[in-house]
């Protein structure tokens, strides 16, 4: 079986249609539908947040087969992801796409979750603690994307889970937790 | 048909008369009644299309490509009545009368020595119809008296080929008539004749080189009376060189022509009508050498060259094939999504096609680089770029499904349908996923 770093890929992955974007209504759909469990079981066990459409992703390329998918191709299977809501476009031209294995709900459940866990419901801590802070450690949040916690958070914060307060820069928002 | 009064036209599938050898067409009126006063059993022969040819007049029902039909040869005709030019016939359908001569028991006879007279009526009911020059070419072809020239030379024809039929070089099912040279030569036959006569003696070598040039035709006929018994009696004991030279002489005669092709001086208004019926009548030897579809830019081709001198533009191909729609044809026009138009059989099935296709790139090679546009055309035995046509359509069909690569644009069988995208590591150990897998990764 064929391994990108230790990701196993499935068998379909040498089928040089795969990479070719299908014209084909039915065949199409299938193949977006692939494509697009392919991204997110890869994005959720490698853990990445953003996927560069003018950079290189292993995952657009086979060079046992030699192909690779197209602009077009890349961008039709991310935008459907979009359209779907596990993804969305970081900028105007779609270079960039942020890849929500958990959805924003998710990860709000997530927060709430480890919030619990540590005994944290009154307590302050700072975004930055929770992104990398002892307490996140072996957990999902270790390591997010800070656009997904932020979105997070404000949806907390719109449920009045917890209360943002802005601190002099970016470094030094906090969180006061009130659930 | 039209009683024991007149003879029956033969027709073509696609309802175009059978003409008899030597015989050609001059003139068509639409919407023509016949109608005879004399005669108690005349058949009712209502709205018609009307053919004036050298030798005959034929009738043939307008509703119907395989309806009623008759014929009446100009040889039973005893005289032509001229016009009456009357205050009455401006506002009536205008009339042509001539007088046939019959049998006593009411047969129109073909000697023109028959007992008895009747008074026939033609009623032209057809608008924009130009009844003094059909009226002319009436008269020319009656006086011209071509079916006794014609006569003779089916006789002298049918004793140098033993057992031949009368038919000569048509065939009863109205395939194409591949005497397009003896067509060629007619015309400069009746051009030579309209000239000064004076001009006869200078002229002494022509007249040489058209006997000569009879033989031929002669010559052809026998060749092909061969080739018909051939390929029906024997065709298990065939040898090589024998199949070369019929496959020789087959080109050969494909490529002599039509010998009366429907022009738009013959037919007028109803030129692309009778245009198509023709085309239909001709593409059905091509379309089975073809396999059953062939690209309408060979057709025109072919057609034209068949017809020799007589060409038709584009436009009026693709006119006379749209109106195969309103014709009981066996034939019909395709476009394809690419926009490529071919001329199809109508019982041509693309099931058998997708069943080769799908037999072809399910083998290991196949399964392995996919397929090309020439691999099926070479399977398939039709042009690539018609290949290409039958694989994009066994794509959009689900059959197929496109790689495009540096390597250029390749097929592979459509394994889509076999994966299930809850399980993407799931290998049926049956099916053609499975069979590609092992086939891939033995290659590797």
């Amino acid at each position: 079986m064929q391994k990108l770093g230790d990701y196993k890929l499935p068998q379909f992955f040498n089928y040089p249609p795969y990479f070719t974007l299908q014209p084909v209504r039915d065949t199409r759909e299938k193949q977006i539908q692939l494509w697009k469990e392919l991204i997110l079981d890869y994005c959720r066990t490698q853990k990445i947040f953003v996927i560069g459409l003018e950079e290189d992703f292993p995952l657009f390329s086979n060079p046992v087969i030699e192909r690779s998918l197209s602009h077009e191709a890349r961008e039709a299977f991310l935008s459907i992801l979009v359209s779907d809501g596990r993804a969305e476009w970081l900028d105007k031209r779609h270079r960039k796409c942020l890849i929500l294995w958990h959805r924003i709900q998710e990860w709000a459940n997530i927060i709430l979750n480890f919030v619990k866990e540590n005994g944290l419901e009154d307590s302050v801590m700072t975004v930055e603690e929770i992104r990398s802070g002892i307490e996140s450690r072996g957990t999902e949040l270790h390591g997010i994307d800070r656009t997904i916690l932020m979105r997070a958070l404000k949806l907390l914060e719109q449920k009045g889970k917890l209360a943002i307060f802005k601190g002099t820069t970016a470094d030094d928002e906090g969180v006061k937790f009130s659930i | 048909m039209a009683g024991n009064w007149l003879e029956a036209v033969e027709l073509t599938s696609s309802g175009r008369p059978v003409l008899l050898p030597s015989e050609i067409e001059c003139s068509l009126l639409s919407a023509v009644d016949l109608e005879c006063e004399d005669l108690p059993n005349f058949p009712n022969l209502k709205s018609g299309i009307l053919t004036l040819t050298t030798h005959r007049l034929l009738w043939v029902s307008d509703s119907s490509s395989q309806g009623a039909s008759s014929a009446i040869p100009l040889a039973s005709i005893s005289h032509i009545f001229s016009a009456k030019k009357s205050l009455k016939s401006i506002f009536a359908s205008p009339r042509i009368r001539f007088q046939l001569s019959v049998s006593p028991d009411g047969r129109v006879s073909n000697s023109g020595s028959g007992s008895r007279s009747v008074v026939v009526t033609m009623v032209v009911r057809g608008k924009g119809a130009d009844l003094d020059v059909f009226l002319t070419k009436f008269w020319d072809n009656w006086r011209g008296r071509a079916w006794e020239t014609g006569n003779a030379d089916v006789t002298s024809g049918s004793e140098s080929v033993s057992g031949s039929t009368s038919s000569g070089l048509y065939t009863k099912e109205g395939t194409v008539r591949m005497v397009g040279v003896s067509g060629i030569l007619r015309k400069e036959q009746e051009m030579w004749e309209t000239t000064d006569k004076s001009l006869q003696d200078a002229f002494q070598d022509l007249n040489a080189l058209m006997s000569k040039a009879k033989e031929m035709v002669m010559l052809a006929e026998k060749m092909r009376q061969k080739l018909l018994s051939g390929s029906t009696s024997q065709p298990g004991a065939a040898e090589d060189e024998e199949l070369g030279s019929k496959q020789e002489m087959q080109d050969w005669l494909l490529s002599v022509g039509i010998i009366s092709p429907v022009t738009k001086e013959s037919a007028g208004a109803l030129y692309h009508q009778q245009l198509s019926r023709q085309l239909a009548d001709f593409v059905r030897l091509p379309l089975e050498r073809a396999g059953g579809m062939i690209n309408l830019i060979d057709i025109y081709c072919l057609f034209n060259r068949a017809r020799g001198t007589e060409l038709i533009s584009p436009e009026d191909l693709l006119q006379a094939c749209f109106l195969w729609e309103k014709f009981d044809v066996p034939v019909m026009l395709r476009k394809f999504d690419s926009g490529v138009m071919v001329i199809q059989n109508k019982s041509h099935s693309d099931e058998e096609i997708f069943a080769r296709i799908k037999t072809l790139a399910t083998k290991p090679d196949a399964l392995r680089t996919g397929i090309s546009a020439s691999d099926a055309a070479i399977t398939l035995g039709v042009a690539p770029g018609m290949a290409k046509e039958h694989l994009l359509t066994a794509e959009s069909k689900g059959f197929l499904c496109r790689d495009i690569s540096p390597d250029g644009f390749r097929f592979y069988i459509n394994l889509f349908p076999e994966i299930d995208p809850n399980n993407v590591y799931l290998v049926k150990d049956y099916g053609v996923y499975d069979t590609w897998l092992k086939v891939a990764s033995a290659s590797r």
